[in-house]
């Protein structure tokens, strides 16, 4: 669609003139559709600790249990990589704002290069409980108590969905890499930018709360 | 037709098509993707109309007949499936959201019209893999169109093709209500305040913003199951300490948000179409826009009502009872704001209207009901009985699908630029009007003497009932036919419209008819409210103004 970029003025009965938003053109409401997005993430998430709640009141004992053989070391490695990744992202966003492009895209690799890291010390803590036989349905899981079943149900649920989110982050880092290339996103439009930094905010803000329910709960048991 | 409408020229999201019907697959423009979704569902809407015959014939004397009682349980569950999901879910928002939100705001289409496209195809793959899911395997799930946990993670059926559809039907929804926030957010033309919206807009507001927000519990739950039922995390099976309860909880906290989100929009509708037949202007304009926002907050909070006989501690049941008596206030007064409408005013007693005249009613009945219902005594006694099934129909059938047959011939000359044949809509509207009655009415009775919902079979003494239903059914179905072949009739024969046909007010009036690709040639400055009438007519006409040097 070639809109030429021309603005539409319409006048009210006093004269006065009124501009007509482009729909084609509005990057303001990208960004609000964007955070409209980000509530429905929220409420997709919010059901998830909903349930985690749930049961964490009626098996609380098995839960702090539970969360005590989690491996509060790596799990706090890797709330930090992930912070860092964060301040990687917020930087490159204001270097961007700033012109600087090459700069930008650093502190974009740089995120992902984080966000791999993570996924990778979250692979080697899912083996490790596979490893000892704890997954969803397995035999050995199955015949501990029933809150403990539970927590490593919603443990590899919602760091799953977590993941699949972090995953998500780095298709959609790539993505934005290739159009700054394409000159799509340039240094005057960058709200597809602004939308990702503001998804890989909601990713971020997500794990610093799995962490302490997860992990942290059962600190000193 | 003189000017260049939709129908003859269109954008597309790859480009140019030479293909008419890659010029419709592909367009982005909103009144297209309207058309589009209306094909899909009517499609649809005829499959489900068509299994619930089949049931009410399985029905109509005790003893198997042409199902099996397996087959029942998959019929009942598709008629659900394809009803709710498919069809009244998108309904309103999908077809005349999409045609008239932008128009109706004076905007040349919706924020973000790709993204609108993308949510027609998430629509028709949601609509493929339901449908697909009855020929593979062991069939279509017979869970219900709830799925309740534990016989939804048990049962052998493809549950999880039902539910991967459902998850994505809802994804679609999703990204509708976000367009349509966004549009009525950022798209109003100049002048037009929150409070100059037309009612319907208000409607479709408070509609996207539950489209927002609960849709995605419902998402998170579907997902739950199929993990559940793939690789057994145990959230839901009481074997391993979970809690099939909670299933409930978190499907109705969507769930029963989403019959607002049927009914709203509906209720739009209503308000748009009192005014025009009334000739003047509504009664409590402010108070319909903010009961719709008040309908949809508090309808958030009274999930349990569905849980009353699941097992809930007393002091729950008391306040989601409370709660359910409060949320019919905000309807109570929409109801009461048209009818003060009505009250006085010169009725022109067109099918639209007739059918809003009818829907009053049958709604009224629907909603009380609802109101019985919610009543904890009561309701022990009328759980899971035919009661419910006729509360619901009465609500969802009498209430938001005659709301969008009144649509239907209200906004017909804008769709199609032509007019239906008057008489024969109203003989139409009496068929279905009195055929539905006939088919629900006896269902309450049924059900207070206590015939179970969704059985196949039944006691003797309960044959009556069905038996008058089945006729109903029959009277029904026939008129709904008739009603669909003399609206395509009026396609080719009907006189042309105009630009106006009824004297109305908003904006999507005062453009031509069909409207032109990107409705406004020029943006018109509203500075005054949607419904100005001065003795019956119309006081703002913007139609020289909107088509100046054209």
């Amino acid at each position: 669609m070639d809109h030429s970029s021309e603005i539409e003025i319409i006048y009210d009965k006093q004269g006065n003139p009124h501009e007509v938003i482009d729909f084609n053109d509005d990057d303001e409401g990208s960004k609000l559709g964007f955070w409209f997005f980000l509530f429905t993430e929220l409420m997709l998430f919010g059901g998830m600790f909903l349930v985690f709640t749930f049961y964490f009141y009626r098996y609380t004992d098995n839960f702090l249990e539970a969360s005590a053989t989690l491996n509060i070391v790596l799990g706090g490695i890797n709330t930090f990589i992930l912070l860092i990744s964060t301040y990687f992202m917020g930087m490159g966003l204001i270097n961007f704002k700033n012109g600087e492009v090459s700069k930008a895209k650093v502190k974009i690799v740089l995120t992902i290069v984080f966000s791999i890291i993570f996924l990778t010390v979250k692979y080697f803590e899912w083996m490790a409980e596979i490893h000892h036989g704890i997954y969803p349905d397995s035999e050995i899981l199955n015949a501990k108590e029933h809150g403990i079943i539970l927590f490593f149900g919603l443990y590899f649920t919602m760091t799953g969905l977590h993941g699949v989110h972090i995953i998500i982050g780095i298709a959609l880092m790539v993505w934005v890499i290739l159009l700054m290339n394409r000159g799509t996103i340039t240094t005057k439009k960058y709200v597809i930018f602004e939308n990702v930094a503001l998804y890989w905010d909601l990713v971020h803000m997500v794990w610093v709360f799995l962490f302490p329910l997860f992990y942290i709960t059962g600190l000193g048991r | 037709m003189t000017h260049k409408s939709f129908y003859d020229e269109t954008h597309t999201v790859f480009g140019h098509h030479e293909n008419k019907i890659l010029q419709w697959i592909f367009s982005i423009d909103h009144k297209r993707i309207a058309i589009l979704y209306m094909v899909v569902m009517f499609a649809f809407f005829a499959v489900a109309l068509l299994v619930a015959l089949t049931m009410r014939i399985e029905l109509f004397f005790p003893g198997e007949q042409v199902l099996s009682p397996d087959q029942f349980n998959q019929a009942f569950t598709l008629h659900g499936v394809i009803m709710v999901f498919l069809f009244i879910i998108p309904g309103i928002p999908a077809i005349f959201g999409n045609f008239l939100l932008p128009i109706m705001i004076g905007a040349k289409d919706v924020s973000f019209p790709r993204l609108n496209l993308f949510s027609w195809w998430l629509f028709l793959l949601g609509a493929i893999i339901a449908l697909s899911s009855l020929f593979v395997g062991n069939g279509f799930a017979d869970t219900g169109w709830t799925f309740y946990a534990p016989y939804s993670t048990n049962t052998e059926t493809n549950v999880i093709a039902a539910l991967t559809a459902a998850y994505i039907l809802g994804m679609a929804s999703i990204l509708t209500g976000i367009n349509f926030v966004v549009t009525i957010h950022r798209l109003r033309a100049p002048g037009m305040g929150f409070f100059k919206m037309p009612l319907f807009v208000w409607g479709l507001y408070s509609t996207a913003w539950i489209q927002v927000l609960a849709t995605p519990v419902i998402g998170i739950t579907l997902i739950l199951v199929i993990i559940e039922k793939t690789i057994g995390i145990g959230i839901f099976d009481p074997a391993k300490g979970g809690d099939p309860i909670l299933y409930e909880h978190l499907f109705w906290i969507y769930s029963h948000p989403a019959v607002y989100l049927m009914i709203l929009p509906a209720f739009g509708v209503v308000s748009e179409i009192v005014p025009t037949f009334c000739r003047r202007t509504i009664f409590g304009y402010r108070s319909i826009a903010i009961s719709s926002a008040m309908i949809s907050i508090i309808g958030y909070l009274v999930w349990g009502h569905h849980l009353f006989s699941s097992g809930m501690s007393e002091w729950a049941k008391v306040t989601f009872s409370f709660l359910t008596f409060f949320v019919s206030i905000p309807t109570g007064i929409k109801f009461f704001d048209w009818i003060a409408t009505m009250y006085k005013g010169s009725i022109v007693m067109k099918t639209p209207m007739l059918w809003v005249v009818g829907t009053i009613v049958t709604f009224a009945i629907g909603g009380l009901t609802g109101v019985v219902l919610a009543t904890l005594g009561i309701t022990t006694h009328l759980h899971d009985t035919y009661y419910v099934v006729a509360h619901f129909h009465y609500a969802m059938f009498g209430g938001v699908v005659f709301m969008m047959f009144a649509a239907f011939h209200y906004w017909y000359p804008k769709f199609v630029g032509r007019m239906y044949d008057e008489t024969k809509a109203k003989i139409a509207f009496w068929m279905i009007f009195i055929g539905f009655n006939v088919l629900w009415f006896p269902m309450f009775i049924a059900g207070i003497l206590g015939m179970p919902r969704r059985y196949f079979d039944y006691l003797p003494e309960f044959t009556i009932y069905h038996q008058i239903s089945g006729v109903g059914a029959v009277l029904t179905l026939s008129g709904i036919a008739y009603m669909a072949y003399v609206l395509i009739k009026g396609l080719k024969n009907g006189e042309i419209a105009s630009a106006n046909p009824w004297n109305a007010t908003t904006l999507e009036w005062q453009i031509d008819s069909p409207p032109p690709l990107e409705n406004f040639r020029n943006t018109p400055y509203i500075d005054f409210e949607p419904y100005d009438y001065k003795d019956g007519v119309p006081v703002h006409n913007l139609y020289d103004e909107i088509h100046k040097g054209r």
